[in-house]
């Protein structure tokens, strides 16, 4: 069986009946089997799979499809699901299985989406490459020309941007705290899109850093993006920063003209050592924009050099109080101690790696006596000079374009060394994230040697009808077809 | 750079704020860590080069008021679920070595 | 604020001051916990009460109750503070067990109320203003049980997430007294507003104690601060023995360091606590799971119109317009159960009458069958009647005591119990005459002294008749014919 290329396909071969959803699970199970050695999932699920396909399969003969009926997906594991081990990645969770469903899930599967399985990730969300994942890292399915080391799909989402990279899974979700969808989907050459913050309801998505967390879906096209945020997106009474206003249709979106449309061009984006293909792509992509009809015009953002550092501020403040919860009381590992204080520390000690070990401690410190003002205040500070950047630009224009991240994948091991390095691979995408606005990033063009590199376009809060018409836009413009050579199956 | 910004950042806070975080680090992790975090601390100082006296900070990028929900018994009620994760558990309760008041 | 010198605590080097400041969680009157919808209600089984945000499980996020920013409110206007228009929440990291997120939502940097005061009664008749420094929401923590097992302890979450008002005080008390009238006085403000029940048996009323001693006119000593004191008597053993045990330290010439302590309520000391040594640390930061919490004009004036009447108020209408005096009111407005039975039976009755029935004859009564005003087995339609059965002068004053206890042991109405003993006053002359000639028939002697000029004597004879009438005589009636059959 030849496997629908997108959602739009799926849906349209599963309405007429020329596909069911068995056949569709059954053949993206062989095709999760087949992909092990990329380490995309953490837990596979192909008995739920193959009953959801069942119900499915029952409400397409009766004519009482939904929007995703029989469409099967790729859940990032920070995304609670009843019943189904739940990790973030991390030792910590061990053997836990939540006793709900988180909202965006559970909304997913009242729409009639199948779940596959359970994505690998950075532990806690917290990383750019994969590699802080206690399951070991996500590969690539893209390799450079010529050479066979491993590439990182890209953090924290990579599982995700894997499966749907390497045709495992039609959609999936992942979430975006400071590019965490955007970064992996540029860099595995799929569509990602952040929305707005408050847009989808975070409750029961594990947290990492609630005033930055938003989750969003991950798609081999812009249109099956759409098709999955309306499904995913939607007031949440459950969550106090949930936005009750009503969800749009935004497939009808990225039909429509990119004419009259005004994007920004943000000079402060064109930092020092951008390598001069992503430099050229963000040209083509103003270019695309323009020969649409759209109008390009240079816009200012004073405060960008100021957000990631404003960021590793405050994700991890959030996050060293967010991950206090893990304390091997109430769920997960709990390495056993003389007193409880030393249960507490073990337990720690042991379930969190590196890099979360790392986080928790700077937001412990950063929010400590005495260096709470001089840290957490300054950057809470950055923060709003960051959103009114964004405020008095979009006074001017509609959206803003640039590149989604400063380079295509990179190796595995090749910044496992350096933090800061690896944190400045969410230098174009953190910004979004501070001030809750939307963005997507397209597929748009190959490296040098041979990786898929992405256009972001961002839009003020609650614009994701505009960004998602301007990206269709890029899309078609710059008509992305590289796939990767399926070097995982085993012969 | 302000006063209470230290240039750096020795074992002694590294053990303190890894007590305050309840997570056990080695001795012998210390000095690399110390490293580590005061590398990380000195780079985001670049935030002191912007004057922010007359910035307000933000907490939310949310511009609505928060919501209330209205005072019914809704939830609860399922004591097994909230137990059946726990690595230890007796009669109902989460069970933990011995706390001394 | 005077000074009383009766405060101070004589020691060998001069007087010392003890400075006390409270901190009353109280827990909030509301069906559901501050941000989840698990009900509240005391004695449920364990961890039955509990949701999955309360149990902080991931990703679990936090709502907030209406009724119990309304009830935080209602509190603030009762103790005349001002009500923040706009306040954070802010978590408070501390690891312990029965925390179950690693940190509590609380009010930090700005709570829903600020500034305001307490006018607490002394048992002198006195009142003193006590300064309220600030009100703020937050959520409690489980329950520990360290003695269920030799080598664990047992979390119970139910109480996690219930709402509590942190009521704090300026540091303005200088007596266990006061600190006693302190919490009597803000419970019966609570009770009064239905904003917490008050019931410091079931915790729904914990005070942290802070305690120094100072020189008289020096600035504030080092404090202690002891932690979740739950009796008023408890409070007030605490204070003493923690001024004692400051003023000794200071006296061998050592210093009080500051620390938290614990009250034992079996030797009535207080002892450091162990668990607590480092150094607090609780890094504050506003609840990214939230928003602030925005209060609008109309909301707080709906709320101040829908005030009821508080003991204060009502004390001093007592006074003017029932011409009490100050004791007997804030006696009568203590418990809000108290002041509406004295209402009620003070309604078209002499309420000075009223007032000495139900303050002396049946709390009495109550004190000696241990039950409250609430579980009166009298109500105040019964006592009025035998208020008004009293005033028509149809039993004596003394039987209307035997009624009384007749009436509290059996339930019946005081008609009922007058008419089955047959206890109505005898108000008819012939019959009283008839008892009375009886009397001087068989007391010669005394009839002589009598009438040899020793008066005081008519109280004796006044009482020969009533012992004769089984004192079912009208006494005034019983005085007047004496005086008259003993001057012919």
């Amino acid at each position: 069986m030849n496997l629908p290329a997108s959602i739009s396909e799926a849906r349209a071969r599963l309405a007429d009946r020329t596909l069911s959803a068995n056949e569709l699970v059954r053949a993206e199970l062989k095709a999760m089997a087949a992909a092990r050695p990329l380490n995309a999932f953490i837990t596979e699920t192909p008995e739920i799979a193959l009953a959801m396909a069942g119900e499915s399969d029952r409400r397409l003969a009766r004519g009482e499809a939904r929007a995703l009926e029989g469409i099967p997906l790729a859940i990032k594991d920070l995304f609670c699901t009843k019943g189904v081990l739940t990790t973030a990645a991390s030792h910590i969770l061990d053997g836990f299985q939540p006793t709900y469903e988180s909202t965006v899930t559970r909304k997913l599967w009242e729409a009639g989406a199948i779940l596959l399985g359970k994505t690998n990730l950075d532990e806690f969300a917290m990383g750019s490459s994969n590699e802080s994942s206690h399951y070991g890292p996500v590969k690539s399915p893209w390799r450079r020309a010529g050479d066979n080391r491993p590439l990182t799909p890209g953090g924290s989402s990579g599982g995700s941007a894997a499966a749907v990279a390497a045709g495992l899974a039609l959609g999936a979700t992942g979430t975006d705290t400071g590019g965490s969808i955007r970064q992996p989907a540029a860099v595995s050459g799929v569509v990602g899109l952040k929305p707005t913050y408050g847009r989808c309801s975070r409750w029961g998505i594990v947290a990492f850093a609630s005033s930055l967390d938003q989750a969003g879906p991950f798609a081999r096209n812009v249109r099956d993006a759409a098709v999955l945020l309306r499904s995913m997106a939607g007031f949440d009474p459950q969550d106090s920063t949930s936005a009750d206003r009503p969800v749009p249709d935004y497939e009808l979106a990225c039909e429509r003209p990119a004419r009259g449309i005004k994007v920004g061009v943000p000079g402060e984006y064109r930092v020092a050592g951008m390598p001069p293909e992503i430099e050229a792509l963000w040209q083509r992509g103003c270019d695309w924009l323009k020969a649409a009809g759209a109008e390009v015009v240079e816009v200012s953002l004073p405060h960008t050099k100021y957000a990631l550092p404003a960021y590793y501020i405050v994700a991890p403040a959030e996050a060293s109080s967010n991950l206090a919860r893990y304390d091997g009381v109430r769920y997960g590992l709990r390495v056993p101690g003389e007193d409880i204080q030393q249960m507490y520390e073990k337990t720690r000690a042991a379930g969190f790696g590196c890099e979360v070990r790392r986080r928790v401690l700077i937001g412990t410190y950063v929010l400590s006596a005495g260096y709470y003002d001089a840290y957490y205040v300054k950057a809470q500070k950055l923060r709003r000079l960051i959103k009114q950047d964004f405020q008095a630009a979009f006074g001017r224009v509609d959206a803003i374009l640039t590149p989604t991240t400063p380079g295509p994948a990179f190796a595995l091991g090749e910044k496992a060394d350096d933090p800061i390095a690896m944190y400045l691979n969410d230098v174009f995408t953190v910004t979004a994230n501070l001030a809750g606005l939307p963005g997507i990033s397209v597929p748009a063009g190959l490296s040098a040697d041979g990786l898929p590199l992405g256009l972001q376009l961002l839009g003020p809060a609650f614009a994701e009808e505009t960004i998602l018409t301007l990206a269709a836009e890029l899309e078609r413009a710059a008509s992305f077809t590289a796939r990767p050579e399926p070097w995982w199956r085993l012969p | 750079m302000p006063a209470n910004k230290p240039s750096e950042i020795d074992t002694a806070t590294v053990r303190r704020i890894a007590r305050l975080a309840r997570i056990a680090v080695k001795d012998a992790e210390l000095p690399a860590l110390a490293k580590e975090l005061g590398g990380i601390l000195a780079w985001v100082a670049v935030l002191d080069e912007v004057d922010t006296a007359a910035v307000a900070p933000m907490a939310s990028v949310h511009d609505e008021v928060l919501r209330w929900r209205e005072d019914r018994v809704t939830d609860g009620g399922y004591s097994a679920d909230i137990v059946a994760n726990a690595p230890a558990q007796e009669a109902g309760f989460f069970a933990v070595p011995k706390v001394v008041e | 604020m005077s000074r009383d010198a009766s405060k101070l605590v004589a020691a060998a080097s001069g007087p010392w001051e003890v400075v006390i400041g409270l901190e009353v969680h109280a827990q909030v009157t509301s069906a559901a916990k501050l941000f989840s919808g698990a009900a509240t209600a005391f004695g449920a089984a364990p961890n039955a009460q509990v949701s999955l945000v309360d149990a902080a499980m991931p990703g679990m996020l936090p709502v907030i109750n209406r009724v119990c920013v309304e009830q935080a409110v209602k509190t603030g206007l009762g103790l005349a503070a001002e009500i923040n228009r706009v306040s954070v929440f802010d978590r408070k990291n501390y690891f312990y067990p029965d925390l179950p997120a690693g940190y509590q939502i609380s009010q930090y940097k700005q709570p829903i109320v600020g500034k305001g005061r307490l006018l607490i009664d002394l048992a002198d008749g006195t009142t003193r203003e006590v300064g309220i420094t600030r009100l703020h929401l937050e959520q409690d923590a489980g329950k520990s049980l360290h003695d269920q097992h030799p080598r664990h302890s047992y979390v119970d979450l139910n109480r996690a997430g219930v709402a509590l008002m942190e009521i704090v005080s300026e540091p303005d008390m200088r007596s266990a007294e006061e600190a006693g009238a302190y919490l009597r006085k803000l419970r019966a403000i609570l009770r009064y507003l239905g904003t917490c029940d008050g019931n410091m048996e079931e915790g729904s009323l914990r005070a942290d104690v802070n305690v120094s001693v100072r020189r008289p006119g020096e600035g504030y000593g080092t404090r202690c601060e002891i932690k979740n004191v739950n009796s008023i008597r408890f409070v007030q053993q605490a204070i003493d023995y923690e001024a004692k045990r400051q003023i000794a330290l200071i006296e061998d010439g050592g210093s009080v360091k500051q620390q938290t302590r614990l009250f034992d309520s079996r030797t009535g000391s207080t002892r450091e606590m162990r668990s607590k040594e480092e150094a607090h640390d609780y890094r504050y930061f506003p609840d990214p799971d939230l928003l602030p919490l925005e209060l609008s004009e109309a909301f707080i004036s709906g709320l101040s119109a829908s005030l009821p009447e508080l003991p204060d108020a009502k004390k001093a209408r007592f006074m003017r317009e029932l011409a009490l005096n100050a004791y007997d009111a804030s006696v009568l407005v203590a418990e809000k159960e108290t002041a509406d039975y004295f209402e009620a039976l003070a309604q078209g009755r002499d309420a000075k009458v009223a007032a000495n029935w139900l303050t002396g004859d049946l709390f009495g009564h109550l004190n000696r069958l241990g039950k409250g005003i609430a579980d009166s087995p009298v109500s105040a339609a019964r006592l009025g009647e035998l208020l008004d059965l009293l005033t028509a002068g149809s039993i004596s004053g003394r039987a209307a005591k035997d009624v009384l206890a007749e009436m509290v042991d059996s339930g019946q109405s005081a008609k009922a119990i007058v008419e089955t003993k047959g206890l109505t006053q005898v108000s008819d002359s012939d019959a009283i005459e008839g008892l009375i000639d009886e009397v001087i028939a068989g007391n010669a002697d005394k009839v002589g002294q009598y009438r040899a000029g020793k008066e005081p004597l008519l109280g004796w004879f006044v009482g020969q008749v009533m012992k004769a009438s089984r004192g079912k005589a009208n006494p005034a009636l019983a005085n007047e014919l004496l005086r008259k059959k003993l001057a012919s």
